[in-house]
């Protein structure tokens, strides 16, 4: 390095390896990174030697905490422009005659997952925080059918109007009562989704041949 | 960046221009502070392991069922497992009472570990699973080369053709928690079971369940599980 005669006045460290270290791992890590979503709800899946990846769009998921609520999510589809959640949220609306304004719809596109009953829908879109929502979703969705189905039901089915093409994921809490995860998939069937996904996390077990001979 | 050029620290002395001797150095430090910063983040915010999941296909609801009669199955075949609280209850063939002795047939208790319903379910799909087995065992160790999709294929063709193995039906009691369902229905794909259902419990099987829950000693194992729930 300095061969050239220098005033020893300044021991500075030659940092250019670790910037290059730093940079490319930098770089990696933005190009692989995937932020996890916020969800309502934190839900401990259970685990299952299943290998099969989330989809990423056309999902809709119903997410059971452990304490039994229900918390419903859906993606805006293929590709964001198709703002298939403010397409949602009109079709509801229009059902349970509540109207929202543009600005409401496209705020909610921007949302995650909720567990709050229609009545609440627009204090929880035009909540300032997270604090104030998790404060109003305290019941989740209500599952209690009435004459004309819960409106549970009647997210999945309008959700499913909205995106044929989307599929149905169910991620539970292990914790979470077989009752409610039965009742959903009972919901599922009804509206002709017999295949869906139950969310897991992966788990190896490996069984030899010679365990059973 | 600041490029620091060592030249003496200004001008001193009336600037007698001197010929510059430069070391051409940037300084870094901002740079990689900023990075490290940056860094820490995403290694912090990124989800390496994205969550699997888990297909499970069900029939067509029913709505008319006067005209649709429930389909024969060989009654040899079956395989009931019933959860509740934890375990798998299981018995083989109908639940009716034998001619003989008129009693419903008795329920198995076993856990969800190793040793538990697997075992049974391993051995009653013993040559389906050998099959597989060997089949899987020549793929990986590149006897039999194939490309994944036609792996897949062939096996859920060796579970089609398959007739030595149980056909489970796999019920819930009342007081089962979703990870038992998801423990149960995982433990069919790692026994390579080729027929399974969830069905709905009689209520015959309540009965059997009832009468299998009072005589399971209470372990204290068990005792202290349910008190650390509790606590939970």
């Amino acid at each position: 390095m300095s061969k050239l005669k220098m005033p020893v006045r300044s021991p500075g460290v030659d940092m250019t390896p670790m910037v290059d270290l730093f940079s490319l791992l930098l770089t990696f890590f933005m190009l692989t990174t995937s932020f996890r979503p916020s969800e309502a709800v934190q839900v401990d899946t259970p685990s299952s030697i299943s290998e099969k990846k989330t989809p990423e769009k056309n999902v809709i998921t119903l997410l059971i905490s452990k304490d039994n609520k229900v918390f419903f999510n859906f993606d805006n589809g293929a590709d964001s422009n198709s703002h298939m959640r403010s397409a949602l949220l009109k079709m509801i609306g229009d059902y349970y005659k509540i109207s929202f304004t543009p600005q409401e719809l496209k705020k909610f596109e921007n949302l995650s997952s909720f567990g709050v009953p229609m009545a609440k829908m627009k204090d929880w879109i035009n909540a300032p925080d997270q604090k104030v929502r998790d404060g109003l979703s305290v019941n989740g969705i209500p599952t209690d059918s009435t004459a004309i189905g819960s409106e549970l039901q009647m997210w999945i089915h309008f959700a499913r109007l909205t995106n044929p093409e989307a599929e149905a994921a169910i991620k539970g809490d292990f914790a979470s009562d077989y009752k409610v995860v039965k009742k959903i998939m009972d919901i599922l069937q009804d509206k002709k989704i017999n295949k869906f996904d139950l969310t897991t996390n992966l788990e190896k077990v490996e069984v030899k041949a010679k365990d059973i001979k | 960046m600041a490029e620091i050029i060592e030249s003496g620290g200004g001008k001193k002395q009336g600037g007698k221009k001197r010929p510059k001797k430069h070391s051409t150095h940037v300084d870094m430090t901002p740079m990689v502070d900023l990075f490290s910063l940056l860094l820490t983040f995403f290694m912090l915010t990124t989800a390496f392991s994205k969550p699997k999941v888990m297909e499970i296909v069900l029939p067509d609801k029913i709505k008319d069922q006067k005209d649709i009669k429930a389909p024969e199955v060989d009654k040899d075949k079956v395989l009931n497992i019933i959860i509740e609280d934890d375990k798998a209850f299981w018995y083989n063939g109908m639940a009716a009472p034998d001619k003989e002795t008129k009693q419903l047939p008795k329920l198995t208790a076993a856990n969800f570990s190793k040793d538990g319903i697997r075992k049974v379910l391993l051995l009653r799909n013993k040559n389906l699973f050998l099959k597989i087995d060997d089949f899987t065992q020549e793929v990986l160790k590149g006897k039999i080369k194939l490309p994944k999709d036609s792996v897949d294929k062939r096996l859920k063709q060796f579970k089609k053709e398959d007739k030595s193995g149980p056909i489970v039906l796999i019920k819930a009691g009342d007081n089962v928690k979703y990870g038992n369902l998801v423990d149960i229905i995982d433990e069919m794909a790692i026994c390579n079971i080729a027929r399974y259902a969830i069905v709905n419990i009689s209520p015959e099987e309540k009965q059997m369940l009832a009468t299998a829950k009072a005589l399971l000693p209470p372990t204290p194992a068990a005792k202290k599980q349910k008190l650390n729930k509790r606590v939970l």
